[in-house]
């Protein structure tokens, strides 16, 4: 299968804007890897076939950078894209627990998608959130200081296409293919949504401000 | 005295608007900055002390003098914000509630470099700090702050924001540029160093995030005020992050030279009932420490002097509830996943550290697997291109040193005398 025209068109228009903004053109292949993710939910046979014409690569070279990046997906992702943090502290602080139990509730394990293609999972290393641990990410959004009920109740909400909100993020999920379209570098207008920070971000400038402690004066 | 916070590059981070320009207000140090010689703004950072926050501490002005002038080639600014350290959580947050604070200090440290390209590497798995980042390059273009001609000073610059795609060795620079080239992020053999050949063979200064965004208050205030705070060779403010066992885990903005001790007052201790038992100064590829080090000043001198490195200042916490072999194996799991496979040493050694870990942690080892750990270890440890090696030799090695009789229970019981569940955030319910 091969893009129709409209979606080649506008993939083509998508991709001429990223590369303009790269002094050299190969700066654009993994923009580019995003883009195609966001049209076909992984990194399809024919995204990579697009990449290599839009930089003068062979695919070879495509498919070389494609492999090599966790984020991009041999087969189609979910909807809702699940990852679990298992690197060593929230590991301990129970997302072992939460993986474990999440899987088999499921009934998918890692880097597999359900017969419904809602939700896929994956096994995540250290999402930088460990004051919140133990942590989920879904569509690459944060949730903060889970536990294998929240977990399995999210994973329910997504299925049943119920509204499901990030601890620091937008007020509404996006779906996998629509987060890819960030990534390439074209974001979506959501940026003023959610809190500057929350929880465990603020607890030393509380402390600060309850002690009067203040940065020395100039 | 004992020591205080120091909300700089945090102190906004209450405000609901503080990620907008409207909520961080004009850049004022910019402004100062482009009304200085390029050269003067070096000098003055390489006045503050100000040394790199990314984890190995190399001095930021002196790396910016490093870049050759009149040499007729573009120069490039490169932001690693491809946080991904286990237990480093301190850039994320940053860039998501004062992403401004990071945009100005690009445009004054390409200024003084004399780059009019810049690009922030960001880690792609973070969508919403990713959206704040684009959000807060848009304004400052429309404002002027970017683009040709900024603020009528004929300085051009052009800043593209960069997301990666889930690679940790992309956090070492030259996978960075790797990278940020169209190409798998794999190390590159240095000399030549960035500041040489870095992005496209050209001049190229890389700097963390919380480097790049201290710069503006440096500016503002002087290099006397920020050398003013922290130890005499490791100066000025940092971000340290807690998590694990403690009570208020979290982001706690200090001067560097604080000690765990007095970190661990401020977030309430370590979770009631309990007591620390081994904790990382800054991230899993420093080596551990244990209770004895409560009192190491985190600085650069004073960590390494015990044996450990500062780091990124992640201090993650655990306590006597824990099992030291399964958190090594995981963070051995961790580096035998990311080694990027391209030199021998890392690549083959991480993967047998993690499968005699595995047998080690089922009790299903020998005291010998000991010897075989370490001796792994000692082979990987500087014999690869960059220092995801090293860092995966640090677990292991510290943790043999402090707690080699918990290896030893292991094979006594036959298995781990731990139970998982007690180390959970609901283990006490």
């Amino acid at each position: 299968m091969t893009y129709s025209p409209e979606v080649r068109e506008r993939l083509e228009r998508d991709a001429k804007e990223i590369i303009g903004r790269y002094p050299k053109t190969r700066s654009a292949l993994l923009p580019l890897l995003h883009l195609v993710q966001s049209e076909d939910g992984h990194v399809s046979d024919d995204g990579q076939e697009f990449c290599a014409e839009m930089l003068g690569l062979s695919k070879a070279e495509v498919v070389g950078v494609a492999t090599f990046y966790t984020m991009y997906k041999r087969k189609p992702a979910g909807d809702y894209h699940v990852g679990v943090c298992i690197n060593a502290l929230c590991a301990v602080m129970g997302g072992d627990q939460i993986w474990e139990e999440l899987s088999e509730h499921a009934g998918i394990g890692h880097e597999e998608t359900t017969a419904d293609g809602k939700v896929s999972l994956e096994r995540l290393e250290c999402n930088a959130a460990c004051d919140f641990a133990p942590v989920m990410m879904v569509n690459w959004e944060f949730f903060d200081n889970q536990t294998p009920e929240s977990a399995k109740q999210l994973v329910d909400d997504l299925r049943d296409g119920k509204d499901v909100r990030p601890t620091r993020g937008p007020k509404k999920l996006c779906t996998f293919k629509e987060a890819s379209r960030v990534l390439a570098g074209l974001p979506d207008d959501l940026a003023g949504d959610g809190p500057s920070a929350a929880g465990p971000s603020l607890e030393g400038l509380k402390v600060a401000k309850a002690n009067g402690w203040k940065a020395p004066e100039a | 005295m004992s020591t205080t916070l120091t909300p700089v590059l945090t102190a906004n981070w209450d405000q609901a608007n503080s990620f907008t320009l409207a909520g961080y207000g004009e850049y004022e140090a910019a402004k100062k900055a482009l009304g200085m010689d390029p050269d003067a703004v070096i000098q003055a950072v390489k006045d503050s002390g100000l040394r790199g926050r990314g984890g190995a501490g190399f001095p930021t002005g002196m790396k910016w003098g490093f870049i050759p002038q009149g040499d007729g080639k573009p120069h490039y600014l490169v932001v690693n914000a491809d946080e991904s350290e286990p237990g480093t959580c301190k850039d994320i947050p940053l860039m998501m509630a004062n992403p401004h604070s990071l945009v100005e200090g690009v445009i004054i440290t390409a200024y003084a470099i004399r780059a009019n390209h810049a690009f922030i590497y960001v880690r792609g798995e973070v969508l919403h700090v990713i959206r704040r980042l684009h959000a807060a390059v848009r304004e400052a273009y429309e404002k002027g702050y970017l683009g040709t001609d900024i603020l009528g000073s004929g300085y051009d610059l052009e800043l593209v924001v960069h997301s990666g795609a889930g690679a940790y060795i992309c956090g070492e620079e030259t996978a960075l540029l790797d990278s940020l080239e169209g190409f798998r992020g794999q190390p590159r053999l240095k000399p030549p160093f960035p500041a040489v050949a870095g992005l496209y063979a050209s001049p190229t200064v890389v700097n963390n995030v919380e480097s790049v965004a201290s710069v503006p208050s440096i500016v503002t205030n002087g290099a006397d005020w920020f050398a003013g705070m922290g130890t005499e060779k490791s100066k000025g403010f940092g971000i340290f992050s807690l998590s694990g066992h403690v009570t208020r885990p979290g982001q706690y903005e200090a001067p560097l030279g604080i000690t765990l001790r007095e970190l661990l007052d401020m977030a309430g201790g370590i979770r009631e009932g309990h007591e620390i038992k081994f904790w990382t100064p800054g991230g899993s590829s420093t080596p551990i420490f244990t209770d004895e080090h409560l009192d190491v000043p985190l600085d650069f001198e004073s960590v390494g002097a015990k044996g450990s490195m500062l780091g990124t200042r992640a201090l993650q916490i655990f306590d006597e509830t824990t099992c030291v072999v399964r958190t090594v194996l995981r963070w051995t799991e961790f580096y035998a996943h990311e080694s990027c496979g391209k030199c021998t040493p890392c690549r083959e050694g991480t993967y047998w550290l993690k499968q005699v870990l595995k047998r080690l942690e089922k009790g299903q080892g020998t005291e010998e697997d000991l010897s075989t750990i370490t001796d792994i270890a000692d082979n990987i440890l500087g014999r690869s291109f960059c220092a995801l090696g090293d860092g995966a030799t640090s677990p292991i090695h510290s943790s043999v040193k402090y707690f080699r009789d918990e290896y030893l229970k292991h094979f006594e019981v036959g298995g781990c005398p731990f139970d998982a569940k007690k180390s959970t955030l609901w283990g006490d319910q």
